[in-house]
């Protein structure tokens, strides 16, 4: 689906990359945690997350994430929005739990960018 | 720094990294990463390469005095080192268990420290060395294959 229908769906704030609503995604990987996000999130996936540090922004450019979804209501600090501009990644806001928001893009065709951890897989 | 014939290197650069500051922690990786883009490397490639860098940039802001990191691409691979003087390791083979961390509160904050980095490192490399001398420093050298 199109950028454009996440942020519909999860009536959500587009607060940086207004241009990339076009944007076409169909994965999500959604933690807090800033290792899992680097061991299993994958290139193009939307990333849903509670952490709006610069780190965040940092590692959706090494890892070529699609778009940040902030659950929760979080306010993005100054210097991350700065860094998105910088970096070009989109960032959007939705008040929905990390659960809610996740569920309600499930619903919608968006799936998980691996389904399970298996153990000692190694991966790229 | 690795040892290649100068027409065998199409790049080369070293980076400094400052151990405990964690507003700069990650440029580095992200200007690893668009020199790859530019040199032309494909995406799985430039990718790798800066998951390994950040990986191991974080550490050595996570825990190092100060770093650097040198990059060096020849036709077939993309060398990444990443040296720092700090506690150093006590046990490698420790370490390198996925969840084993000893990172601090204010690491964790921020949403490391979970134990991922080395085995991510590894994961994400074709080739991985470390080496750690206690109360002196840590080297790791990844190589990732450029086919």
């Amino acid at each position: 689906m199109k950028l454009r229908e996440v942020q519909e769906i999860l009536n959500a704030d587009i607060i940086v990359g207004q241009e990339k609503l076009d944007m076409e995604v169909k994965t999500a990987f959604g933690a807090d945690l800033m290792s899992d996000v680097l061991a299993f999130a994958k290139a193009g996936s939307l990333l849903l997350t509670g952490l709006t540090n610069t780190q965040v922004i940092r590692i959706a450019n090494v890892l070529d994430i699609a778009a940040i979804i902030l659950v929760r209501g979080k306010k993005v600090p100054a210097e991350t929005l700065s860094l998105a501009k910088d970096l070009q990644i989109p960032i959007l806001t939705t008040k929905y739990i990390l659960f809610e928001t996740a569920g309600r893009l499930y619903a919608k065709g968006i799936v998980g960018c691996l389904e399970k951890v298996e153990s000692g897989s190694a991966r790229t | 720094m690795a040892v290649h014939a100068p027409e065998n290197i199409l790049h080369q650069h070293s980076f400094d990294i400052e151990g405990g500051n964690f507003t700069n922690a990650g440029t580095v990786s992200t200007r690893i990463k668009s020199i790859l883009k530019q040199i032309g490397l494909p995406d799985n490639v430039v990718r790798k390469s800066a998951i390994v860098c950040y990986e191991s940039e974080i550490n050595i802001v996570s825990y190092a005095r100060k770093g650097v990191i040198n990059l060096i691409v020849t036709p077939k691979t993309v060398e990444i080192e990443a040296i720092d003087e700090g506690p150093g390791i006590p046990n490698i083979e420790l370490a390198m268990q996925q969840g084993y961390s000893t990172a601090n509160q204010h690491i964790r904050e921020m949403g490391f420290g979970a134990g991922m980095g080395l085995h991510n490192i590894k994961c994400f490399s074709d080739k991985f060395d470390i080496s750690s001398e206690v109360d002196k420093g840590t080297f790791l050298k990844m190589i990732i294959n450029t086919p």
